[in-house]
């Protein structure tokens, strides 16, 4: 196999290792001044979830098939015009409550995926540290903030 | 002048040199290693390059709350840390940091150094004891063991710089090496090397490894050995005692590379330079050449894995040991010889 | 005065001088929180001095109930838990899931999707012996190959997380292929996940900085007589222990048995790809660390291939889109970094498994601790266990 065991030289393999580590010391070092300087974290990474409300039809779709049940969505329904002059009065639910718990969440994406009228995005924003466990309670107006940093999907490999 | 008021000076110079010597030690161990790792290492703390990063991690230590646990024995618990500390802070009573600059020039003060120096480790040994904690006992008995492994080789590493000189005291060590003698001869043109370094290189490398041990670092930290024992000895320090032992390490590391530049790189000696001007320059050259060590010092802990504690034990009494003896015989013989 | 026997006060003498340094044993508990036991393993070890006469392994501390929670959830949901069980291979851990139920209900993944599980695979192998490469040296006293291998293994983690969303949980396999869209819905229906845009390229130099960082840490840590010292001899399984005791993965093949399912079964496109299998010979700590080091530049091999041999195509198999499995049982195993890895699952038809059995590697790899850490100094006890590679999620599940 590669790298037999014994060392030629005695104590060569210290020198070896101590060379490395020399030589590192000189070389730039890979990270970053962390809150001066950030990393900027590729397009698809899952950090926080942004909701759209207006695309939002309370279909409860992603609140059923969370793993761990940590969005709390409440509405109703509000009579809308109708679009038509004569036309039937249109039926429009409109949300409540719209909560995740990130607490709670395990940013598996599934509420992402499952959703069919595309509400919910991932966005790779990840700085929303608390000091209490409540306030990882994000409510409908702050996860409608989020719908700004969600980025542009990455070019594909063809 | 007044002896009480002598007294108080020296003491107040030689703690207003190791602590802050220390700090700067302390402060390459964290930006150093950092770098070797690719790091950037320490970068809020007093602005740029975060040099007051020791400084405040000794406050962080001081809010910290002294925890005493149950099962210790209290008294000697809490005396453990200034035991280390003060082993370590006594040898600086006999380094020469200039011609006239040494708090007490002994004449046995090779003896007083080897003497002092080895009261940290039975303040290590107190405090692994004392702790009521199963794995700071361990910690404890391996430094004892350690000790006694590792203070032979590192007095008979001592004892060819002694025959050598023909002398105990520090400073009679150092005009030794100034003197640019070659077993009686004296080529001058190789004096610019500190002349130790080369005719006991043999007693150099002894003494750095037993210091090393001694010092308990990678790669003889097995008193420590945070991954076996989770911080042996201070396991169960925290706060100020914590910061006592924090400081008395670095402080322990400080004074062993002075005595070490003493014996073996002519302390605060340059070639060519007057006494009145190494009065001035002392220092400055001694604690360049302790940074220098100290740096090998930290370079070797953060590249090498640490041994077992019985290997250390077959290569303090296996190898070192005879090397030392056959150190001394062969300075012995030189010195009848030449 | 009675005179004695001077044979009978000899013996006297001798009883009281071994009364006085008799050394009871004492018990030493190690864990559940310590340094080295990766979490939350607690020994009870009865030691004598510095030996350890005996030693207790007490898991489950990190019990999740993972088995108990798959019988409550769907099989999307399921495979967002299971990439948690050894969470330095996240990616590894939903193939062999998502293959038995991709065997239950008789689908296979189109190729392109099988490259791409291979591709990630073998990166979250290459992670996780990365995460050997750094803890166990670190075990040993040594803090710089840690930092080393971790800069490489950020490189590493990143690439899944461009392919994936997530580094450690990828989420990204899914029954019949890999995750199709972004999101469903109007707007991006058609938005397939595909790799993003030079991924392949970037995994090429990526496994060029890796195959460097293995240059270096052969010489900051397997040429070194310290490390060797430390190594060479110490926790010796010889082969017929390693099968006695179910080893698998890189502890089995360091005990000589060449044995690896992406060889002996093909539930990935293993076989049209140029690797070998490194074994060691002795079975110490050397050569479970000097196997994982093989292992590392060999999975860079592969993923050099498969980069360059990907096919295109459709990410994706027809699968209802409420899934549900026909009644039925399957067992697929995988070589995961940390050896054997294999679900049973048991379903009865319908949106949920009836029953989730987990085979995870360290699990039975951890078995042998109690024999091989029989009459062991602590140091070396720190040493086997280390080197014995076991994620304590994986363990308790
Ligand atoms: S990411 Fe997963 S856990 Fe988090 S809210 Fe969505 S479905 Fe629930
Ligand atoms: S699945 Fe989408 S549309 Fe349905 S409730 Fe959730 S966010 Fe709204």
């Amino acid at each position: 196999m590669a790298n037999a065991r014994p060392n030629t030289f005695p104590f060569r393999g210290l020198a070896k290792g101590l060379k490395v580590t020399l030589k590192t010391l000189f070389k730039r070092p890979v990270t970053v001044h962390y809150p001066l300087e950030k990393e900027v974290p590729v397009p698809r990474a899952r950090g926080v979830i942004a909701l759209d409300t207006e695309a939002c039809t309370v279909c409860m779709l992603c609140a059923r098939e969370c793993p761990d049940w940590c969005i709390y969505i409440e509405g109703h329904k509000e009579m809308m015009p109708p679009a038509k002059e004569g036309g039937r009065a249109r039926a429009r639910a409109t949300l409540d409550r719209f909560d995740i718990d990130y607490a709670l969440c395990m940013y598996c994406g599934i509420c992402v995926e499952v959703c069919p009228f595309d509400a919910l995005f991932w966005s790779p924003d990840h700085e929303y540290s608390e000091y209490g466990i409540d306030g990882m309670l994000h409510d409908m107006d702050r996860l409608t903030d989020w719908l700004a940093t969600v980025p542009e999907p990455p070019p594909l490999e063809a | 002048m007044n002896f009480w008021l002598l007294l108080v000076i020296k003491v107040v110079v030689i703690l207003g040199v190791v602590l802050p010597a220390a700090l700067v030690v302390i402060y390459i161990e964290l930006k150093v290693p950092a770098r070797m790792q690719s790091r950037i290492g320490p970068y809020f703390a007093g602005g740029k390059y975060g040099w007051a990063q020791p400084l405040a991690d000794g406050l962080k230590f001081l809010q910290k709350e002294d925890l005493v646990p149950d099962a210790a024995d209290s008294s000697v618990y809490k005396l453990a840390p200034y035991v280390v500390l003060m082993g370590t802070v006594g040898t600086f009573v006999i380094i020469p940091f200039g011609p006239d600059l040494v708090a007490r020039d002994l004449d046995l003060g090779i003896f007083y150094l080897l003497a002092i120096s080895s009261l940290s480790t039975l303040g290590v040994l107190m405090a692994g004891w004392s702790s009521g904690n199963k794995y700071s006992l361990i910690g404890g008995l391996r430094a004892a063991a350690q000790l006694i492994a590792y203070e032979l080789p590192l007095v008979l590493a001592v004892v060819g710089v002694a025959i050598q000189a023909q002398t105990l005291s520090l400073n009679g060590i150092v005009d030794a090496q100034a003197s640019w003698e070659w077993f009686g001869s004296s080529p001058e043109w190789l004096n610019i090397v500190p002349p130790y370094l080369i005719l006991q290189i043999v007693g150099f490398v002894i003494f750095a490894t037993a210091s090393l041990a001694e010092l308990s670092r990678i790669p003889f930290d097995m008193p420590i050995a945070e991954s076996e024992l989770t911080m042996g000895y201070l396991t169960e320090y925290s706060g100020l005692r914590f910061t006592m032992f924090f400081l008395g390490e670095y402080a322990g590391m400080v004074s062993l590379a002075a005595v070490a530049s003493t014996l073996f790189l002519g302390g605060y000696w340059l070639p060519w330079v007057g006494d009145d001007v190494l009065n001035v320059l002392g220092p400055g050259v001694l604690l360049t050449k302790v940074l220098l060590l100290s740096f090998i010092f930290i370079w070797l802990r953060w590249t090498f894995p640490r041994l077992r504690e019985d290997q250390l034990q077959t290569m303090a009494w296996k190898w070192l040991i005879p090397a030392s003896l056959a150190n001394i015989l062969a300075t012995g013989l030189l010195k009848v010889v030449f | 005065m009675t005179q004695l026997d001077p044979r009978v006060a000899m013996h006297l003498s001798d009883a009281a001088v071994s009364v006085e340094l008799e050394t009871p044993d004492m018990t030493l508990n190690i864990g559940p929180q310590h340094p080295s036991t990766h979490g939350v393993l607690r020994l009870v070890a009865r030691v004598d001095g510095e030996r350890v006469e005996a030693v207790e392994p007490v898991i489950g501390y990190m019990h999740r109930g993972y088995e108990k929670l798959a019988e409550v959830r769907t099989y999307a949901q399921t495979i967002a838990l299971v990439n948690r069980i050894d969470w330095v291979s996240g990616f590894a851990n939903e193939i062999p899931f998502v293959i038995a139920v991709e065997k239950l209900m008789d689908v296979e993944a189109p190729e392109r999707a099988q490259y791409i599980r291979m591709i990630l695979t073998e990166m979250a192998r290459i992670s996780s012996h990365l995460i050997f490469m750094s803890s166990y040296p670190l075990e040993l006293g040594a803090a710089t190959p840690l930092m080393h291998a971790f800069r490489e293994r950020e490189r590493i983690l990143e690439l899944i997380e461009g392919v994936t969303g997530g580094r450690f949980h990828p989420n990204f396999n899914r029954v019949g292929g890999v995750k199709p869209a972004a999101g469903g819905g109007s707007a991006t229906k058609k938005l397939i996940q595909d790799l993003p845009a030079g991924f392949l390229q970037q995994a090429r130099d990526a496994m060029d900085k890796v195959l460097t960082v293995c240059d270096d840490l052969d010489d900051l840590v397997t040429g070194n007589e310290v490390f060797q010292a430390r190594t060479i001899g110490v926790g010796v399984v010889p082969r017929d222990k390693a099968l006695e005791y179910g080893l698998s993965g890189p502890n089995l093949r360091a005990s000589g048995v060449g044995f690896d399912l992406r060889k002996a079964e093909h539930i990935l496109p293993y076989d049209g790809i140029d690797f070998e299998i490194p074994t060691g010979e002795n079975g110490d700590c050397f050569d479970r660390y000097i196997v994982r080091l093989a292992e590392i530049r060999q999975a860079a091999r592969i993923i050099q291939q498969a980069v360059d041999r990907i096919p295109s195509g459709p990410l994706q198999a027809k699968v209802p889109r409420v899934l549900k499995v026909p009644p039925g049982q399957a067992y697929v195993r995988a070589e995961n970094p940390k050896g054997e890895m294999g679900y049973y699952i048991v379903s009865e038809g319908g949106r949920v498994p009836y029953r989730v059995k987990i085979r995870s590697a360290s699990f039975s790899n951890l078995s042998i601790l109690p024999w091989i850490l029989e009459n062991q100094l602590i140091p070396d006890l720190v040493a086997i266990m280390g080197s014995l590679d076991f994620v304590l999620g994986d363990v308790d599940r």
